[in-house]
């Protein structure tokens, strides 16, 4: 059984397919059609509405794909979808500046612009300057394909919207809603039972492990951005569901020592928000993973369980030289990133064993780290290749060239699982950082790498690119100011 | 002329604007189910080529809510839907012609269950070798139509006698149109075996010709309505039409109403896209740069059937002097076979893959000319005298591109930005700017002749509303609202007076398809020819009624003056209904003035032409090939715009889904022919990032048609799609500066990172060589 607010109503769901996802409800059952489906695999936004629940702050409102977002994890949320922006005869201050910049065209990408716009109206700080609203339009927008417009449009309307922020309907309405939540919340959930069809919504670790171990043939729903592609795109039926979103020891992020512990469950979005103050670098490439609503869904511990060879935080969990730490029934292991992945999709994990923290260690002072990621596209796109590096620095020469101690490499999309390029660490290791050296470390790389060919690029892109990020990473690191990124070129 | 408030000329808001804000705004997968909807899904075949041998189908009937299956053999009527040339089975009969050709197509309760369903036919089939390569193709000379050439002048001695000359090979990449709504029908079974379609098709009248063909009924049994599409872009112009008539097959012999919506994957892999063309070229030029003649050859990949083929091929041939003249010009263009999926129109409709060629050309000779391209570019320029005829012997007059260009050259400030962008590339070592001006002349007019006519219907009801239809179809471009803009100025009326709905061939009939960018010049004017039927009767009646002259009757701003008295519109419809005066008429618009005769070719295949020109800076990444536009500016002529919102809305968008095109858009197939980039997660088109901060837009100001369009005004559709193309050569420009500008790059489309960087390679070990 769930129960979530559709808007203001409320509804309870006693019987439904654990693999429904929110778009089909919303569509199929409940008849409301505003929201569109574009691709079912989470990769244009035209199916986009808002999620909100209660945080420290008051309501947390965040866009998701509805398309690949399983119904049953809007347990105790409130769904918000176009239809409920306009409150009686009066569009919301995001629907008429797309009126009035005629930012709609064909209009059916228009309700995800729409939604992914509110997000922005509802998350943005009142007094934002242009430059900090021109970033976060572009970052709140970038998950959502226009085909007809190309964005000029749409960009106005979301400047304008977000230029005078003020309480709207859901502002007025947040006490009510958050009770409405909260009484849901308390009502709590009856025991998980594990029937055909069940979707089981564990509230601690503990219930977990043992439904699990109990039953591990249940799939492990996270964010669900890969999960729900076995159903809406390979068309696999999934019936019985352990939902991990409500689960605090999960949703935890915490400094403990010199470590950041990230529960598994924690999203990327909030993931970012954190990080940043350690790491920019993993900022700036979240700002590239997915999308912001992919961002919202997907989980740091479903990039790492979910072992695609494209992942891009397994590379940089890699260098940084972060653990995992494992639960099965009443066991727990830690194991470096590092030994995590076997092959092409497989990992370690046992049968009925789960993540449940990552453990990232902050940096040091002498450390330098970068990440690179290179796509077709900027905003939205998986990577062709993703280099990260974290080298200790030991000081100058007294030629005054650099001198590395330790180095880590690894790479995604240049293997089956995201790996570590040995042989070119161990050219770099205890180095002279000469241009020689960055030459003699790049050709190593064919050593450690032989990639494929596919639709993202080819094999020997994929290999020329490594190598040259080398360079790029190169002069990063003797930082004479140049620039080695068109996203930041004017 | 003064337009009034809210009618020609003005600004509107797309008339749906509100309802797509709200979700309100319905779309065919939009309707609500009916009692008892069933739901169809399409089988393709796994193999590119082959003879189907049987079909095991025993899974699929045997699958959850399973309720019908059919094949090639349960097509009541014509299985062939070739739009214009026989070649497009509904379903395969015997040879299978590309990886995931329709084999059959399955009935189930629900959409998810058909589609599971599908998956479990499987098929005994004889494998050919597929030819899937477009030079392959070429070189066995395999074609699905015969090729065609277009000469004028004498081009052996001018490559001859010319003081330069260079070949040299362009590959264009071709394009998924990646409408946000895909292909979708409903069909709703009637009476007498008839049915009415709600279809996202840029073409209800072929829709309802085929539909009645493949069912074997009269085409007055089949009502195609199309309310709004969402998107479109030449994808839903043939390619809709196959979905009609699965839906429609199985809504016969069900009686139901059956749903037929493609899955993402399935609308990628099972329609046509933009075709990829491989160009040669043969150019002799002066010393300071002046073309003497060309030799094209022009090849479009097709795929297996001709479809619209022909004339895109044709179109490209028409564009590959873009807005130079050529004094000596042999084109020969080739309609390739190969075992692929159908390729077809795609806004531009092989336009841009001709413009492209001629850009690259121009580029080169600048290059060997050691000038700055827009020089070049004015250099060989249309103009009067005699350097004032297309390769198709069409006269160039009324030529507005030299006054866009000069414009253009001075507000974007090409020159001081060409100095600073040569000193930048001095300073960065990794980054790399590049600049570009391309301009676009593109012909208007469907060069099938025959297309070239449209109808409207116009009521005026007793209170003074006013409702329209006409043959257009709305897929985002503002149709409606301009056509309504159109119908409310020659009233003088407020345009929220007139209603527009949906496009319906019960309503409308025998039209063409909205393509070719005609939908404004001849719906509009067909509604205009229609309010005129109606506006002539109100003038008889008043000036007979109030006994003065006809000239003394006059519609202005919402009033009509009858000699010195002055009445309300609602007013004179009440009294004209009272006066038992027809308020309902028809109206009709055929494009004068054009021909074009094949087997010469040569005549007038366009009514007028359609100019721009764009400016494009970029940036590019010489480590790892990543490139970003910078900044566009664009000056377009639209004539007298009818809308000037809705037409930068189409500026912008088309130079934005052109540069995706010739960026991030790249299709890969697999060695056996199937499809790699099937879904948005491997076919990149642009995303809010690609478009350029500094993105200036106007259209080009005092320049009316001087072709008798309506109001004056000029399509819109796909010319700017070329101005794409400027960001294309400043890519190439950039990639330029890696060796000091001199090596020519060699750069293919689309210009993925991947492509740049392979250009980057070139130039470096082209230099080193020379070093």
């Amino acid at each position: 059984m769930i129960s979530f607010l559709l808007n203001r109503r409320e509804v309870t769901l006693q019987d439904f397919a654990a693999d429904m996802t929110v778009l089909d409800y919303l569509r199929n059952v409940e008849g409301k059609c505003g929201t569109k489906e574009g691709c079912a695999s989470g990769d244009c936004g035209a199916c986009t509405v808002v999620v909100a629940e209660p945080s420290e702050n008051g309501i947390e409102y965040t866009s998701i794909n509805s398309c690949i977002t399983f119904l049953g994890a809007v347990h105790g949320k409130q769904i918000i979808t176009v239809e409920d922006l306009t409150e009686e005869d009066s569009l919301h201050p995001v629907q008429q500046a797309m009126v009035d910049s005629h930012g709609s065209q064909c209009g059916f990408c228009t309700p995800g612009f729409v939604m992914s716009m509110f997000a922005l109206y509802k998350n943005i700080e009142p007094d934002a300057d242009p430059d900090l609203r021109h970033r976060a339009v572009h970052e709140f927008l970038a998950g959502n394909l226009c085909r007809c417009t190309g964005y000029r449009p749409i960009i106005d309307a979301a400047m304008t919207s977000t230029e005078m922020v003020k309480p709207d309907q859901f502002s007025r309405d947040e006490n009510t809603v958050a009770e409405n939540l909260s009484e849901i919340k308390n009502r709590g959930l009856p025991e998980p039972d594990k029937n055909v069809g069940s979707f089981s919504i564990p509230q601690t670790l503990s219930a977990l492990a043992s439904l699990y171990v109990d039953d591990p043939g249940a799939r492990l729903l996270a964010g669900g951005t890969d999960l729900a592609l076995e159903v809406t795109q390979q068309l696999s039926a999934i019936d019985r569901i352990i939902y991990l979103g409500q689960i605090p020891e999960l949703l935890r992020i915490e400094q403990v020592d010199n470590s950041l512990e990230i529960g598994a469950a924690v999203s990327l979005a909030r993931f970012d928000q954190v990080v940043e103050e350690w790491y920019p670098q993993i900022s700036e490439l979240l700002k590239r993973f997915g999308s912001t609503q992919v961002r919202n869904q997907g989980t740091v511990g479903g990039n790492i369980a979910n072992a695609s060879p494209i992942g891009d935080l397994p590379p940089v969990l890699m260098v940084l030289n972060a653990d995992i730490r494992l639960h099965k029934g009443k066991n727990t292991r830690v194991v470096s990133v590092d030994d995590f992945f076997i092959d092409y999709r497989k990992t370690i994990i046992e049968e009925g064993e789960f993540i449940s923290t990552i453990i990232l260690p902050l940096p040091a002072p002498e450390q330098f780290f970068r990440v690179y990621k290179v796509s077709k596209r900027l905003d939205d796109d998986i990577s062709a290749v993703c280099l990260a590096i974290n080298m200790d620095l030991a000081g100058s020469s007294g030629r005054g060239e650099m001198l590395s101690s330790t180095v880590r490499i690894a790479m995604g999309g240049m293997a089956a699982v995201p790996k570590r390029a040995l042989h070119c660490e161990s050219v770099l290791q205890n180095a002279v950082l000469t241009d020689a050296t960055i030459q003699q470390a790049a050709s190593a790389l064919e050593e450690d790498f032989s990639p494929i060919s596919d639709a993202r690029a080819s094999a020997s892109y994929r290999i020329q690119i490594a190598k040259n990020l080398l360079q790029r990473f190169n002069l990063e690191l003797h930082d004479d100011g140049i620039n080695t990124r068109v996203e930041h070129a004017a | 002329m003064l337009h009034s408030p809210s009618r020609v000329g003005v600004g509107l808001a797309h008339d749906s604007a509100r309802k797509h804000v709200t979700g309100e705004a319905m779309y065919v997968d939009d309707r609500r189910p009916y009692v008892e909807q069933l739901y169809a899904c399409v089988g393709g075949s796994n193999i590119a080529h082959g003879i189907l041998k049987s079909l095991d189908l025993d899974n699929v009937w045997s699958a959850e809510g399973v309720v019908d299956v059919i094949t090639a053999t349960d097509v009541p009527g014509q299985l062939d839907i070739g739009p214009v040339f026989p070649g497009d089975p509904l379903f395969v009969e015997s040879e299978i012609e590309y990886f995931g050709q329709p084999l059959f197509a399955v009935l189930a309760t629900s959409h998810e269950l058909a589609r599971k369903a599908a998956k479990l036919g499987s098929a005994d089939i004889e494998a050919r070798e597929p030819v899937l390569d477009l030079q392959q193709a070429i070189d066995q000379e395999f074609y699905v139509r015969p090729p065609h050439r277009m000469q004028r002048g004498d081009i052996e001695p001018a490559l001859e006698n010319a003081f330069d000359r260079f070949q040299g090979t362009l590959k264009i990449g071709g394009q998924e149109h990646f409408y946000l709504e895909g292909q979708a029908s409903i069909a709703i079974p009637e009476e007498d075996g008839g049915v009415t379609i709600h279809t996202s098709t840029q073409n209800p009248t072929e829709a309802q010709k085929l539909v009645a063909e493949v069912l074997d009924v009269p085409m007055n049994l089949v009502n195609i309505v199309t309310r709004r599409m969402g998107g479109g872009f030449g994808g839903k112009e043939t390619h809709g039409s196959p979905w009609s008539c699965i839906a429609a097959v199985f809504c016969r012999r069900t009686n139901k109403t059956v749903v037929c919506r493609l899955s993402r994957r399935d609308d990628m892999v099972m329609t046509g896209k933009r075709h990829n063309f491989l160009n040669n070229y043969d150019v002799g030029i002066t010393q300071e740069g002046e073309i003497t003649g060309i030799r094209y050859q022009l090849a479009g990949q097709c795929g297996f059937s001709p479809d619209l083929s022909d004339a895109i091929v044709d179109r490209a041939m028409f564009h590959c002097d873009n807005a130079y003249y050529i004094p000596n010009v042999l084109i020969d263009g080739l309609r390739c076979k190969t075992h692929t999926v159908s390729n077809t129109a795609f806004r531009g409709f092989g336009g841009p893959q001709g413009v492209i060629t001629m850009e690259a050309v121009i580029d080169e000779i600048a290059f060997r000319a050691k000038k700055d391209p827009l020089e070049i570019r004015k250099l060989n320029l249309y103009d009067t005298d005699e350097r004032d005829v297309t390769p198709y012997h069409q006269k160039i007059d009324a030529y507005s591109v030299p006054a866009i260009i000069e414009q253009l050259e001075q507000e974007s400030d090409y020159w001081q930005r060409r100095e600073a962008i040569r000193r930048f590339n001095g300073t960065s070592p990794i980054l790399k700017k590049g600049l570009a001006l391309t301009p676009v002349k593109f012909g208007i007019s469907f060069t099938v002749s025959h297309l070239n006519q449209a109808g409207a219907l116009v009521h005026v009801y007793t209170d003074g509303s006013i409702h329209l239809n006409h043959g257009g179809t709305e897929m985002g471009q503002g149709l409606m609202i301009k056509v309504a803009q159109i119908v409310a100025e020659e009233f003088q009326v407020d345009t929220e007076r007139v209603v527009v709905s949906a496009t319906r061939t019960d309503k409308v009939p025998n039209t063409a398809p909205t393509a070719a960018s005609s939908g404004t010049d001849i719906n509009g004017m067909a509604a205009l020819n229609a309010a005129r039927t109606i506006k002539q009767r109100l003038i008889a009646f008043l000036a007979q009624d109030h006994a003065v002259d006809e000239s003394e009757v006059v519609f202005h701003n919402g009033q009509v003056s009858v000699g010195d008295q002055v009445f309300s519109f609602d007013q004179v419809i009440k009294s004209a209904w009272l006066g038992r005066v027809s308020l309902s008429s028809t109206g009709f618009y055929k494009t004068p003035k054009i021909h074009y005769d094949r087997k010469t070719a040569s005549g007038r295949p366009f009514f007028y032409f359609a100019n721009g020109a764009a400016v494009s800076e970029v940036v590019i990444d010489s480590l790892t090939g990543e490139s970003k536009v910078l900044r566009v500016d664009i000056i377009h002529d639209v004539g007298n715009s009818i809308n000037p919102a809705i037409d930068i809305g189409q500026i912008e968008g088309a130079y934005i889904q052109g540069l995706g095109w010739l960026t991030s858009e790249e299709l890969k197939w697999d060695h056996a022919g199937r499809l790699l980039t099937d879904s948005p997660a491997t076919y990149k088109i642009p995303a809010i990032s690609d478009t350029p901060h500094i993105f200036n837009v106007r259209l080009l100001e005092n320049m009316p048609n001087s072709e008798p369009t309506v109001f004056q005004s000029k399509a819109v559709g796909e010319p700017p799609l070329m101005l794409a193309i400027s960001a294309w050569c400043a890519i190439r420009d950039a990639v330029a500066s890696v060796g000091d500008y001199t090596v020519f790059p060699e750069l293919h489309a689309p210009a993925t990172p991947e492509q740049i960087l392979q250009s980057v390679n070139q130039v470096v070990s082209d230099r080193e060589r020379s070093q």
